[in-house]
C-alpha cells in the first residue's frame, strides 16, 4: 500500500447487513433465543454484541441476555509488554451462564489469543452448556487452533496489515477499515 | 492511560498525581473480581510473593494476601518472630536469602522508616512498602484515596482534616502527600506534643481544636492513637484526649456538611472514635477495608507488568486483538 490512510472494506450499510445476517445466523444456530446469552469482549466487541442483540428481540421478540468480558486480566503477555489499561469492567448477566449457550462476540479475529483469554475467563464463571464464536471480521493470522462458529466477513489482510472495525460508540463511525501496520508496532 | 510505577512503590511522595490516578483507576475492575464467585484470576501466574512483615500487622497483611491470591501469585509469609530475624540476622541478608530462592516481590512492613527504600536499592524484585516506621504507608493512602473518591465522587478541592497522632504516623504522612498531588485541601489536628513542628509549610492547615476542624472539613480521617503514647507522656489520658479530639456524634451533629469519617484501622472505640460514629451513617470505615485488597491488586499488577513504554508500542500495532 502506498497511501497511509485507511482503505475502507466495509462502509456503514455493509457492516449493517452483515451483522443483520450474523443475527439470524446465531438464532438459526441456537434454534431460536431460548438460553441465549450475548458476551461482547471489551471494548468494540460489547457495541457488536448490543446491535446483534437489538436485532435479535426485533426479528424474535423476546428480551436477550448480554454481558461483557474483559480480558485484561486472562492475557498471556502481562510480562512481555507490560500491564494495559483496563477499558471496561467484566460483567455477566443476572441469570449467570450456567447451562446456557453463550456467544462470545469480538470485532476482529487475528492470532486466536484473545478468544482463548475469553473461554479461560468464562470458564471461570460458570460452565456453559456451549460456547460459540462470532465475529465481525476474520483476518487470518491464527497462532491458536481455534476457528470462529459464526464470522461477518474473512479477509485475507497481510501481517504488515491492520484490520480496524470502527464502532460509533467509539470512533464516531460504522466501518470496517484495512490501513498499513504503524512502524511503531514492529 | 498506564503511568510507570517502576520497579518498587516505596512512598506516595516519589508519585506523581498521574501515577496515583492510574493507580485509583486501575483499581476499578479489580473491586469486581472479589464479588465473583471464583474470586481469582491469573494475572500473577507463577509469580513468588513474599511478605516480609517485621511488625505486626493483621489488616494490611492479611488485605496483601488476599490481593495476591486473587491474582494466582504464590506466597510467602514471614513474620519476626520465629524468623532468623529474631537470631540477628540483618535486613538485607534474609532479603538476598530471598532471592537466592528465585523470589518475584516483596511486601515489607518495617519498624524503622527507610527500611522499604533501603531494601528497594539492594534487590531487583520489585519492592512494596506495607508501612516502614513513621515514614509512609502508601497502599493505605490510595485506599484512602479511593475511598474518598467513591463517595464524594472527586478528590480536587475537597477540604480532608486528618485527626490524631500526625507526629508519629506513616498513614498521616502518606495522606497529606497524595491529598496534596491530587489537590485536595488537607488540614491536621491534634494535641501540639503530637503534631510535628513547622507542618505548615507541607501546605497543611493546622487546627488546634477539633470543633474547627470539623466546621471546615469534608472528610475526617481519624487516626488511631496509638496507647503507648500515653506512658511516653505525649498525652496526660485516654479519657483527656477523647475529651478534646475525639469525634462523637455530638460533634459531628455541628457539621455544616454532610461529613465523610474514615479510620485506618484498628480502632479504639470510645478513645480517638465513638462508637456510634464508627457504625453510624458518616462512617466507610470498612469500605476502605474492602477498597484496600482492589488498591493493592491494582499495585501488585502494575509493578508486575513492569514496562509500559513497550505496552504503549505494542498497543498501537493491535488489531483489536492481542497480538
Amino acid at each position: 500500500m502506498t497511501a497511509s490512510g485507511p482503505v475502507t472494506l466495509l462502509d456503514q450499510k455493509a457492516v449493517e447487513r452483515v451483522l443483520a445476517r450474523m443475527a439470524r445466523e446465531i438464532v438459526e444456530r441456537n434454534d431460536g433465543v431460548r438460553g441465549l446469552v450475548l458476551l461482547g469482549i471489551q471494548r468494540r466487541g460489547v457495541e457488536l454484541a448490543s446491535r446483534l442483540r437489538a436485532a435479535i428481540e426485533k426479528e424474535e421478540g423476546a428480551k436477550l441476555a448480554t454481558g461483557a468480558l474483559d480480558i485484561t486480566f486472562y492475557r498471556d503477555d502481562l510480562g512481555v509488554v507490560g500491564p494495559r489499561p483496563v477499558v471496561g469492567e467484566s460483567s455477566l448477566p443476572m441469570e449467570g451462564v450456567d447451562d446456557r449457550t453463550v456467544v462470545i462476540v469480538d470485532d476482529v479475529l487475528f492470532t486466536g489469543r484473545t478468544a482463548r483469554a475469553a473461554l479461560n475467563e468464562l470458564m471461570d464463571w460458570g460452565r456453559p452448556s456451549r460456547i460459540l464464536l462470532c465475529v465481525l471480521v476474520d483476518r487470518g493470522g491464527r497462532e491458536l487452533p481455534i476457528q470462529p462458529d459464526i464470522v461477518g466477513r474473512k479477509v485475507n489482510a497481510l501481517p504488515t496489515q491492520r484490520v480496524d472495525v470502527r464502532v460509533p460508540e467509539v470512533d464516531g463511525r460504522l466501518a470496517v477499515e484495512l490501513s498499513p501496520l504503524t512502524p511503531a508496532a514492529e | 492511560m498506564v503511568s510507570s510505577l517502576g520497579k518498587d512503590l516505596v512512598g506516595i511522595e516519589d508519585l506523581t498525581a498521574q501515577q496515583i490516578l492510574s493507580i485509583l483507576n486501575t483499581a476499578e475492575p479489580f473491586k469486581e473480581i472479589s464479588e465473583r464467585r471464583i474470586k481469582k484470576v491469573p494475572v500473577l501466574r507463577g509469580k513468588t510473593i513474599v511478605n516480609l512483615f517485621l511488625e505486626p500487622s493483621t489488616r494490611t497483611r492479611i488485605s496483601f494476601e488476599f490481593a495476591e491470591k486473587r491474582l494466582s501469585a504464590d506466597t510467602v509469609n514471614i513474620n519476626a518472630t520465629g524468623s532468623s530475624v529474631v537470631k540477628g540476622e540483618t535486613l538485607v541478608d534474609t532479603a538476598r536469602n530471598l532471592e537466592a530462592m528465585r523470589i518475584d516481590m516483596v511486601v515489607i512492613r518495617h519498624g524503622s522508616s527507610g527500611a522499604a527504600r533501603f531494601l528497594a536499592e539492594r534487590i531487583p524484585s520489585n519492592v512494596i512498602n506495607a508501612g516502614d516506621g513513621a515514614h509512609e504507608h502508601p497502599t493505605q493512602a490510595l485506599l484512602d484515596l479511593l475511598t474518598i473518591r467513591d463517595q464524594k465522587g472527586k478528590i480536587e478541592g475537597l477540604k480532608v482534616c486528618i485527626i490524631g497522632d500526625i507526629l508519629h504516623s506513616r498513614v498521616a504522612r502518606s495522606n497529606i502527600f497524595g491529598l496534596l498531588k491530587l489537590d485536595a485541601e488537607v488540614g491536621v489536628c491534634g494535641p501540639m506534643t503530637l503534631l510535628p513542628q513547622g507542618i505548615e509549610v507541607l501546605g497543611v492547615k493546622v487546627f488546634r481544636r477539633v470543633e474547627e476542624a470539623i466546621e471546615w472539613a469534608d472528610v475526617l480521617n481519624v487516626l488511631r492513637l496509638q496507647l503507648e503514647r500515653m506512658k511516653s507522656g505525649f498525652i496526660p489520658s485516654l479519657r483527656e484526649y477523647n475529651r478534646f479530639y475525639g469525634v462523637s456524634t455530638a460533634r459531628l451533629e455541628r457539621a455544616p456538611r454532610d461529613l465523610l469519617v474514615l479510620h485506618p484501622g484498628p480502632m479504639n472505640r470510645g478513645v480517638e472514635i465513638d462508637s456510634a460514629v464508627a457504625d453510624g451513617p458518616h462512617s466507610v470505615i470498612l469500605k476502605q477495608v474492602t477498597n484496600g485488597v482492589a488498591i493493592r491488586m491494582a499495585v501488585l499488577y502494575l509493578l508486575a507488568g513492569g514496562a509500559p513504554e513497550l505496552a504503549e508500542a505494542a498497543k498501537q500495532g493491535g488489531e483489536g486483538e492481542v497480538p
